[in-house]
C-alpha cells in the first residue's frame, strides 16, 4: 500500500524503470526468527569484493564465536570470522554460491553448541579517529549487505572528497526480497544509530534514508526511531516504488537530484551511500564489539512458510530451505531476487554475507522463458534503462563481440538490473550479453596488463645482459691495455742480470709445461687401457 | 621576372626551413608500426614464431617478412587484431602453430639441482634461485613460454595448465535456440 508523498523534500526521477509484481507481502507476515544452529557451517574465505582472506585458523583448532579465521589480504579485502564456537575440521575448496558453480577456499566448522564468544569490546565511536574506526570495521568483516559485498571501510576513506550527504538505502526495490524491510521494522533504532556512526566517520552533514513507499511500516518505524533518538538533520524519505529505485545511483538521483555521470563516483559529488543492513552491522560492530557473523535472509517463493530469518554466515542453504518448507515441485533455488539473482549450483552451498534472499523456484512461479526471437530494434529496453543507455546497441555490439564499441557506448554503466530483458518483446536475455561482454573486456585488460609487465621485464633483462657484456668487454680491454703498458714499460731498461733471470724463468716454465703435458698423456694412456 | 624568382625562392627557403625544423623537432625514434604491432603481441617471448622474441617478430611483420598467424599464445584474437591493425585479411593458424591452453611452469623443487640453466633461459626473469640453491618459478611473472623446460638437465620443470577458477571465470556467450516468427 503506497503512502502519499508526505515528505518535506522535492524528489527527482531517474530515467526508465519498471513495475514488476512485488511479491513482498508473503514474507512479511511473520517477524524475523533466529535460525537454529546447524550441524555444520562452511565459511567461505572469499565473501567480499576483492582479495580472498588468508586463513589464520588451523585444522583441528577449537575456535570461539567471533574469532578471526580469515585475515584481510590486500587493500580490497575483509576479515572472516567463526560464526559460532566449535572445531575447524577442514580448510579446503568447497562449492560456494557463485554463478560459475566453481569451488573456492572455505573453512568447515563443526559447532559445539556452546556459542562461547571471544571477548567482545564495545567502544564509544566518538572517542576514536575515523581511520581507527575504519580499521575496526575491516577487522570486523563489515561489507555492504545490499548485494555487492564491497568492504565498507573503503567507502569511508575521507582523503579524497568532502562528503556532505550520507544516503541510507532502504529502498529494497527487487521483488520478493524483504530482509531490509523487516530489519527496519524491528531494529530501526540500531540502524539509525549505525547511520549516526557512519555520519561521524564521513563527517557528513545530513543523512537521507530512502525507503520505497510500498513499505509503510518500515517508514513509520524508522521515522519513530529518528524522532525518539533526537537525531538532527536525518530524514526518512518515502520514495516512489519503481524498479530499480534501490540502485545506489538511482536512489541518489531521486533523493538529491544529483546525476552521477559515467566514470564519476557519487563521492565526487559529495554523496556516499550505504545499505540499511550495513548501518545495522556497523552499530553491532562498535556498540557491541560483534563482527559480522549473521544476517537477515528472506526465504520465499515456492515454500510453505515464507519468512525472514537471522542466519549464521556459513549455514548451508538447505537448512534455510527446510525452515521454509520447500514445496515438492521446486526445481531450483535462486540467490538474490528474480531480477538480479542467479540459480544456485547446489542447495548445499553455504550462506554468505551477500545472501539477502533465497527464492525457491518452480515452473509455476517462474515459467521457462518463451523462445527468443530476433531483435526488432523497438528500443523498449532504452525506454526503461535506469542508466540511460542504449541497450539495443549494447546487445548488438556484445553479440558481434565488438567490445571496443560496447565500451564506447558506456557498457560499464550498466548495473545489470534486468529491466531491459524484462520488457524485451523478443525475450532476448540481454543482461547475459552484457555480462559476457564485461567479463571478456576485463579478461582482455588483465591479459594486456600481464603482457605489458612481461614486456618491461623482458626489456630490463635485455638491457642487463647487454650491460654485463659491455662490462666484461671493458674489463678485458682494460686488462689487455695494462698488460701492454707493462710490456712497453719493461722493454727498455732490462739489465744483463735481469735478462738472465728472465731466460731462467722461461726455461723453468717450459719445463713445467712439458711435465704437465706428459702427465696428461700418461693419464690418457691410463684411461684407454 | 627577377622579383618572381626572389619571391619563389624566399618561399622555398622558408618552407624548407620549416620542414627541416619539423624533421628534427618531431623525429620519431624507431619504427612506430613495430611498436604498435609489439603492443598487440602477448609478450610471452616464447619464440614459437621462429623469431627470438616478440619485438623481433613485430619487426619482421612490419618489414613484410613474416605472416601474422605465427603467434600461438596470442590466439585467433591476436591474429584478428594484427589483421585489423595492418589492414590485411585474417589468416588462420597453420598446422605447425596451434594455440595451447595457458599454462605455468612449475619446478619440482625436490628434484631441482640448482644448475641455473632455466634462470638463464627465462626471458622475463620469472625464476628465482642461485647456483646450487633450489629454484622456483614466480608464478605471477611466468608467461608460460616453455623456454625453461628444455634446458633443465634433470627434467624437473613441467607446464601446468591454469584451469578455470572463480578468480578468472568469465560469463559465457549466451546460447539458446531461436525461433523465427511465422
Amino acid at each position: 500500500m503506497p503512502v502519499g508523498n508526505d515528505n518535506m523534500r522535492k524528489l527527482y526521477h531517474f530515467h526508465g524503470g519498471i513495475h514488476p509484481p512485488s511479491n513482498k507481502t508473503q514474507s512479511t507476515r511473520a517477524t524475523i526468527a533466529r535460525a537454529p544452529l546447524p550441524a555444520k557451517l562452511v565459511i567461505p574465505l572469499h565473501q567480499h569484493a576483492g582479495e580472498t582472506a588468508k586463513p589464520v585458523a588451523r585444522v583441528g583448532e577449537r575456535v570461539l564465536k567471533g574469532q578471526l579465521i580469515g585475515m584481510p589480504d590486500g587493500i580490497v579485502s575483509s576479515a572472516v570470522h567463526a560464526s559460532t564456537s566449535g572445531t575447524i575440521t577442514a580448510i579446503d575448496m568447497q562449492l560456494i554460491a557463485h554463478p560459475s558453480g566453481l569451488p573456492n577456499l572455505c573453512a568447515t566448522l563443526i559447532p559445539d553448541g556452546e556459542e562461547e564468544w571471544v571477548p567482545r569490546k564495545a567502544i564509544d565511536y566518538r572517542d576514536h579517529s575515523p581511520a581507527g574506526l575504519q580499521h575496526l570495521l575491516r577487522m570486523a568483516g563489515v561489507v555492504g549487505l545490499g548485494g555487492a559485498a564491497f568492504p565498507s571501510d573503503l567507502k569511508l576513506s575521507l582523503d579524497r572528497h568532502k562528503i556532505t550527504t550520507l544516503v541510507l538505502n532502504g529502498a529494497e526495490c527487487e521483488p520478493y526480497i524483504t530482509c531490509d524491510d523487516m530489519l527496519m521494522r524491528e531494529r530501526a533504532a540500531e540502524i539509525v544509530q549505525g547511520a549516526e556512526m557512519l555520519r561521524f566517520m564521513l563527517d557528513a552533514e545530513e543523512v537521507l534514508i530512502g525507503i520505497e513507499d510500498n513499505k509503510p511500516e518500515a517508514i513509520a518505524s524508522m521515522r519513530a526511531a529518528v524522532a525518539a533518538g533526537g537525531h538532527r538533520r536525518m530524514e526518512v524519505i518515502a520514495v516512489p516504488t519503481v524498479y530499480p529505485g534501490g540502485g545506489a545511483k538511482q536512489l541518489i538521483r531521486v533523493l538529491t537530484g544529483i546525476e552521477v555521470a559515467a566514470g564519476v563516483r557519487s563521492t565526487d559529488k559529495g554523496v556516499q551511500c550505504f545499505n540499511v543492513a550495513t548501518a545495522y552491522t556497523v552499530h553491532r560492530a562498535f556498540a557491541h564489539g560483534e563482527p559480522l557473523l549473521s544476517r537477515i535472509v528472506t526465504i520465499t517463493g515456492n515454500v510453505l512458510h515464507p519468512r525472514n530469518y537471522e542466519v549464521l554466515i556459513g549455514t548451508p542453504i538447505a537448512e534455510l530451505v527446510a525452515l521454509g518448507g520447500a514445496l515438492p515441485d521446486t526445481d531450483s533455488y535462486i540467490m538474490g531476487g528474480p531480477m538480479m539473482g542467479f540459480p544456485l549450483p547446489s542447495v548445499q552451498v553455504p550462506l554468505v554475507k551477500a545472501t539477502n534472499c533465497i527464492i525457491a523456484s518452480s515452473k509455476k512461479i517462474f515459467p521457462p522463458p518463451p523462445p527468443v526471437m530476433p531483435c526488432i530494434r523497438c528500443t523498449r529496453c532504452a525506454d526503461v534503462c535506469p542508466a540511460d543507455l542504449q541497450p539495443q546497441d549494447l546487445f548488438w555490439f556484445a553479440q558481434s563481440r565488438e567490445f571496443g564499441r560496447a565500451q564506447a557506448f558506456n557498457l560499464f554503466d550498466c548495473i545489470e538490473c534486468g529491466a531491459c530483458s524484462y520488457v524485451c518483446p523478443s525475450h532476448i536475455p540481454l543482461v547475459q550479453y552484457y555480462r559476457f561482454a564485461k567479463s571478456e573486456i576485463h579478461a582482455r585488460e588483465h591479459d594486456k596488463q600481464l603482457a605489458d609487465k612481461a614486456r618491461v621485464r623482458h626489456d630490463y633483462r635485455e638491457q642487463r645482459i647487454e650491460r654485463e657484456k659491455q662490462e666484461k668487454a671493458d674489463k678485458l680491454a682494460a686488462r689487455e691495455k695494462a698488460a701492454q703498458a707493462a710490456r712497453l714499460a719493461g722493454a727498455q731498461p732490462l739489465t744483463a742480470q735481469q735478462q738472465a733471470e728472465q731466460a731462467e724463468l722461461e726455461t723453468s716454465r717450459a719445463h713445467i709445461r712439458e711435465l704437465a703435458q706428459s702427465a696428461v698423456e700418461h693419464a690418457d694412456e691410463g684411461t684407454t687401457k | 621576372m627577377l622579383s618572381a624568382l626572389l619571391v619563389m625562392s624566399a618561399i622555398a627557403a622558408v618552407l624548407g626551413a620549416v620542414l627541416g625544423f619539423a624533421a628534427i623537432k618531431f623525429h620519431t625514434e624507431g619504427n612506430p608500426l613495430v611498436d604498435k604491432i609489439d603492443d598487440v603481441l602477448p609478450q610471452t617471448q616464447c619464440g614459437q614464431c621462429s623469431y627470438p622474441g616478440c619485438k623481433p617478430y613485430a619487426t619482421a611483420i612490419a618489414a613484410g617478412e613474416a605472416d601474422i598467424n605465427r603467434c600461438p599464445p596470442g590466439g585467433e584474437e591476436g591474429i584478428r587484431k594484427l589483421a585489423e591493425l595492418l589492414g590485411v585479411e585474417f589468416k588462420p593458424f597453420g598446422e605447425d602453430a596451434v594455440p595451447k591452453a595457458k599454462s605455468l611452469a612449475v619446478i619440482d623443487e625436490s628434484t631441482c639441482i640448482g644448475c641455473t640453466l632455466c634462470i638463464q633461459a627465462c626471458p622475463v626473469d620469472a625464476i628465482a634461485g642461485a647456483a646450487k640453491q633450489m629454484h622456483t618459478v614466480i608464478a605471477s611473472e611466468c608467461t608460460g613460454c616453455e623456454l625453461c623446460v628444455a634446458p633443465c638437465p634433470v627434467d624437473c620443470i613441467s607446464m601446468q595448465v591454469i584451469g578455470e577458477k572463480i578468480a578468472n571465470w568469465k560469463w559465457k556467450y549466451p546460447v539458446y535456440a531461436m525461433t523465427a516468427t511465422t
